[in-house]
């Protein structure tokens, strides 16, 4: 608004800074001639202009209160006036002067268009910048003394108005206006600039001038080739529309998700996948990538390739098919090192990318502890979300929002209201032990199937749901416990707010305790094969010995080698375990898209068709339309990625399955939200809880890498699989190629820093930090505490001085206080008020101006009295700074700027 | 891009980015919504800024606003007249306000006025009442509706006048939590 400075100001300021810049600019001895004694009246003024500046700041950034429209004519009138008085002398004079201020004006022009947050950086510019011209000026022509304000003016001036073109979008103006403002703006900015660029440095001048044109340029057009990058844009804007925040937010979550997939993705293929596939030993060389013979017929099977096994498990896309060389290929690419690293930064990453995350989600909101003084004010000026484009939406939120209003009236008026606690208790604990008995079940359950598919797994001619009955369990409970944990919260009678938490950690714990038992169960499969391992060595070496040693062949010609089919081999556990994440990854993929098929799409269906020849309204009635479960979408989202996780590192394929996955699920779920399901009744706040999804993640990605961070430092890898066959440890990797690859130097820094007396005392220190940065945050929270409670005692003292008018205008009308008890506890407020404050003198206007008021409403409580004062039109003069901090100080500085009364 | 299209000059459209908070595209598309609304009304050339305005009834009629309860003060606002009828400038001045980018501060401005139904810079009580009606389609009683009001006027009115001023809006609006994430229609 207040893009024109102050008259007058800038040209005290000019005339005052010519002795500020002896003090700031070391560099231009030469032209420094000015004397000494202006120094401490040119601080003063320096100084107040900046301040005065400094509010100009504020003032373009935030929205001046008032009426701006009035003021913003008002101003611009004055302006008008200034600059025509201003631009006439110095359009006379700047012909003169542009040779010698050639460069002192590039100086200045060389400050990009600023942003609001560069305001800092900005206004030392505007001083040096200041300083310089003004010191130039004064140094080459006394007669010409007046100009060099008016050039500094100007050059203000330009900076100003390239300021308001940056910031032009957050005027409250209407477009016809910003854009003549725009214009006039850019005409000013054209003009002077050029007229300013002459001399010296006018070519590089106008070169740089371009170049900022045209990086200014690059840069939206670069911003808006990004926003034209950003997938899925305009599908989640569409379900944004039809569904409000609460369902977008998980669109948005997968496509999140998808991003940090599509990371992983590449840092495994690239990294794993296709060097092995382009360099290593090709498929068939040795027993590791070749299909068994006894397996060989049907190896290529649907039915095989389906549970991941035949040639699918002897492939890239399995830990086992890695060969231990050392290094492959002419680049002497080192695979096992590199294998055992993406395997760590894949956890580094995805740490790293939800903490930061997390972090800029917290940066965003604000403190909560505000929210209790404004119940009713946000319930009435947010709750409706302007995103609605849908009327069956908007009809849920008429629905919704009168029901929180009615909620919270009474809530305010019956706070203290309890019915039959014990009952609910006991309810609630009835509630609590089924549901462990729930939990507790399923987890035995799994526990159950897992050992009984160990059983199957060494018969022969097992059946498919043999075969598959693990992930068919773990599903079919995935399906059915959330709504049976719906039903038995029912009993706790909990606001729907807290049952929703309480809802998602019951989901959280059941996922994560079928995961647990499922890992368990695994391990234990894993320990009886590496207990096998060693039978199952002897007998390769067995084989192989006998083989060569065998009579009956030609002693003279050497053997050829037994073929790598034929050679028996251990059963590999980390290609086991690879198999059964991915068999979980793709099972849970098809139940979920197998589930929105049946129950929402068919469901729908049924409704939709079924509605016009059924004996009541299915529509309205009972099986209806299906809403879009967010919550158990996003906990099997993180599940899922849970999964991916674990299983990563032992199936780099797998990563890749879930991006798939990911890709069609968006489509997937995009179509089936928008063709069969309705908006949501119980509106989830999308902006708070996602942070919640998020801690969530964290916690999963926290679990996930505790199993896999077992296996690799406490169990043997296989002995003929995979990158690490051999090798005592997988970790073994890195000392092995610091003990060959290293000068040997790096070799004894590295012993040295593994060492225990090192790493003690380094997380001793770590645990120090920790406690001191808890501390810090710990004291800096009790500050804020504080701050608030004295921010609420004003408030309340303000409200006391309320009602102390309040009360004093009762009194003098004569009129009795009758109404609620909340009245009743003011005026008891108004009596201790009253001796503390003299009010006499904002009693008596008040009084005054009530007068016609209180005679036609008669009868009416008092605070609708109140509501009537007609207060004299508040004052809203331009100059007025904001009485906004300190609110007693602006309600008596109202009362006594009100007329005074003629008595 | 600049070649095909002939709606706007390229200036027009470097303008328009520099007063909204659209890229050319989105500009664009606006344009073509607008457009939509009164095909026969609205010409395809603005290069020579044509007087052109489309009726309340058409903006209101639009997906986004259709069953906004506060469609008609939302027009209101931002037409030229406060009658509702908006030109193309409106238009886009409304969505730039609307949209996710737009500041806190440009925000809860324009939300004051919305809410201020009688235009008199200060949301009374009586701007409070129509607030809630509208909200809750008239479905609290008299008494539930005065007792909201009365609430809110005292959490938020820091200078007990009996009414809010534009500061004790902002004040109040500032700390919303939700009200970013509500405050905006995406087109």
């Amino acid at each position: 608004m207040a893009h024109k400075p102050e008259l007058g100001a800038p040209q005290m300021a000019a005339r005052t800074s010519v002795a500020c810049s002896q003090l700031q600019f070391p560099g231009d001895r030469s032209r420094r001639k000015t004397s000494k004694k202006q120094t401490s009246k040119a601080e003063g003024t320096s100084g107040r202009h900046r301040a005065q500046s400094g509010q100009k700041e504020e003032a373009g950034g935030n929205l001046r209160p008032g009426s701006p429209r009035r003021k913003q004519s008002e101003r611009r009138r004055r302006q008008e006036e200034l600059g025509e008085q201003k631009r006439s002398p110095a359009g006379r004079n700047l012909e003169g002067r542009r040779k010698r201020d050639g460069k002192a004006s590039f100086r200045g022009q060389r400050v990009p268009p600023e942003k609001e947050k560069e305001v800092p950086k900005e206004e030392t510019w505007k001083q040096l910048k200041k300083h310089r011209s003004t010191s130039l000026a004064s140094s080459a022509s006394g007669g010409e003394s007046l100009s060099e304000e008016e050039l500094t003016w100007i050059l203000e001036q330009v900076e100003e108005k390239k300021k308001l073109i940056a910031t032009m979008r957050n005027k409250p103006w209407p477009m016809a206006k910003k854009l003549t403002e725009l214009r006039e703006a850019q005409a000013f900015v054209e003009k002077y600039e050029g007229a300013l660029g002459k001399g010296k440095g006018k070519r590089l001048y106008a070169y740089r001038m371009l170049m900022a044109k045209k990086w200014v340029k690059f840069k939206r057009d670069f911003g808006n080739f990004k926003t034209q990058c950003i997938p899925w844009e305009m599908k989640i804007k569409d379900i944004e529309s039809h569904f409000g925040s609460s369902v977008a937010s998980y669109f948005i979550f997968l496509r999140w998700m998808y991003g940090v997939n599509l990371v992983l993705f590449g840092l495994i293929f690239g990294l794993i996948i296709i060097p092995e596939v382009l360099m290593g030993m090709p498929y068939g060389s040795i027993p590791r990538k070749t299909v068994p013979r006894a397996e060989e017929e049907k190896a290529m099977d649907f039915s095989v390739l389906w549970d991941f096994e035949g040639y699918i498990k002897y492939s890239a896309l399995f830990y086992g098919y890695y060969n231990n060389q050392r290094t492959i290929g002419w680049l002497r690419y080192r695979l096992p090192m590199a294998y055992f690293m993406v395997g760590v930064s894949v956890f580094g990453y995805s740490l790293m990318i939800v903490i930061r995350s997390m972090a800029s989600n917290t940066q965003g909101s604000t403190s909560e502890g505000e929210n209790d003084n404004f119940t009713f004010s946000f319930k009435m000026f947010t709750s409706w979300d302007y995103l609605i484009g849908n009327s069956e939406t908007a009809d849920n939120k008429y629905a919704s929002i009168t029901t929180s209003f009615k909620e919270s009236i009474v809530d305010e008026q019956e706070s203290n209201k309890e019915e039959n606690i014990h009952l609910t208790r006991f309810l609630r604990v009835l509630a609590n032990f089924l549901i462990i008995c729930c939990l507790c079940g399923s987890g035995y359950l799994i526990y159950f199937v897992v050992k009984r598919s160990q059983e199957f797994s060494k018969m022969q001619n097992v059946s498919w749901y043999e075969r598959n009955e693990v992930e068919i369990v773990m599903s079919l409970l995935g399906m059915f416990c959330p709504p049976l944990f719906e039903t038995i919260a029912a009993l706790e009678n909990y606001h729907p707010r807290i049952g929703l938490k309480w809802q998602l950690g019951r989901i959280f714990a059941l996922f994560l305790g079928n995961l647990y038992t499922f890992l368990l169960a695994l391990m234990d499969d894993v320990h009886l094969k590496l207990s096998n391992e060693d039978t199952v060595k002897n007998i390769t070496h067995w084989t192989l010995f006998n083989y060569y040693n065998s009579s009956g062949w030609n002693e003279s010609v050497p053997r050829p080698p037994l073929h790598p089919a034929d050679v028996p081999r251990g059963s590999c556990w980390e290609t086991a375990v690879g198999i059964e994440f991915m068999r979980l990854t793709v099972s849970d993929m098809l139940v979920t898209y197998i589930t929105i098929l049946l129950g929402d799409f068919l469901r729908a269906c049924f409704v939709r068709f079924m509605n016009y020849c059924w004996c009541w309204d299915l529509e309205a009635g009972f099986p209806s339309y299906a809403e879009f479960d967010i919550s158990g979408n996003v906990l099997g989202l993180i599940f899922n990625q849970g999964m991916i996780w674990m299983g990563s590192f032992y199936a780099p394929g797998l990563v890749g399955v879930n991006v798939l996955r990911l890709l069609t699920s968006m489509y997937f779920q995009c179509w089936a939200v928008m063709s069969s399901n309705v908006p949501h009744e119980r509106v989830f706040k999308a902006s708070r809880s996602n942070n919640f999804y998020m801690g969530l993640l964290l916690l999963v990605l926290f679990l996930s890498l505790l199993p896999v961070a077992y296996t690799i430092m406490s169990l043997p890898p296989s002995f003929d699989c995979g990158p690490f066959s051999g090798k005592n440890r997988m970790y073994d990797v890195i000392q092995e190629t610091i003990e060959n690859d290293f000068p040997t130097f790096l070799g004894k820094i590295f012993a040295f820093l593994a060492n225990p007396g090192l790493i003690i005392p380094a997380i001793l220190l770590m645990f120090l930090a920790i406690y001191y940065l808890n501390s810090v945050s710990k004291s800096l929270a009790r500050a804020n505490a504080q701050l608030r409670k004295k921010i609420q005692a004003l408030r309340e003292v303000e409200k006391s001085h309320k009602s102390v008018k309040g009360s004093a205008m009762v009194k003098d009308s004569g009129y009795t206080l009758k109404g609620s008890s909340k009245n009743a506890t003011q005026f008891q407020l108004t009596k201790e008020g009253t001796t503390l404050h003299s009010s006499s003198q904002s009693q008596t206007p008040d009084q005054k101006a009530q007068g016609p008021g209180t005679s036609s409403s008669a009868g009416r409580t008092s605070l609708s009295t109140t509501k009537h004062i007609p207060v004299s039109p508040p004052p809203r003069d331009s100059g007025q700074p904001l009485p906004q901090t300190h609110p007693w100080r602006s309600a008596s500085g109202k009362s006594a700027r009100r007329p005074p009364p003629d008595n | 891009m600049g070649n095909k299209q002939t709606v706007f000059t390229r200036e027009q459209l470097e303008a328009y980015q520099d007063c909204t908070f659209f890229t050319r595209k989105e500009i664009m598309r606006l344009f073509y919504r607008y457009q939509d609304l009164a095909p026969q009304l609205v010409p395809l050339d603005y290069t020579s800024y044509p007087d052109v305005k489309v009726p309340y009834e058409l903006i209101g009629s639009m997906p986004e606003l259709k069953d906004n309860p506060f469609r008609q003060r939302i027009a209101q606002v931002f037409s030229e007249d406060g009658d509702g009828h908006m030109t193309l400038d409106n238009f886009l001045d409304m969505f730039s306000v609307m949209s996710e980018m737009a500041p806190r501060d440009l925000k809860a401005y324009y939300a004051f006025k919305i809410y201020d139904f009688n235009n008199d810079d200060s949301i009374c009580a009586w701007d409070l009442e129509q607030t809630v009606t509208r909200l809750t389609r008239g479905e609290l009683s008299a008494e539930e509706v005065s007792l909201v009001c009365e609430k809110v006027l005292d959490e938020a009115d820091g200078d007990h006048d009996g009414r809010l001023s534009l500061e004790d809006f902002q004040n109040m609006i500032l700390r919303a939590p939700d009200f970013l994430s509500t405050f905006h229609i995406r087109i």
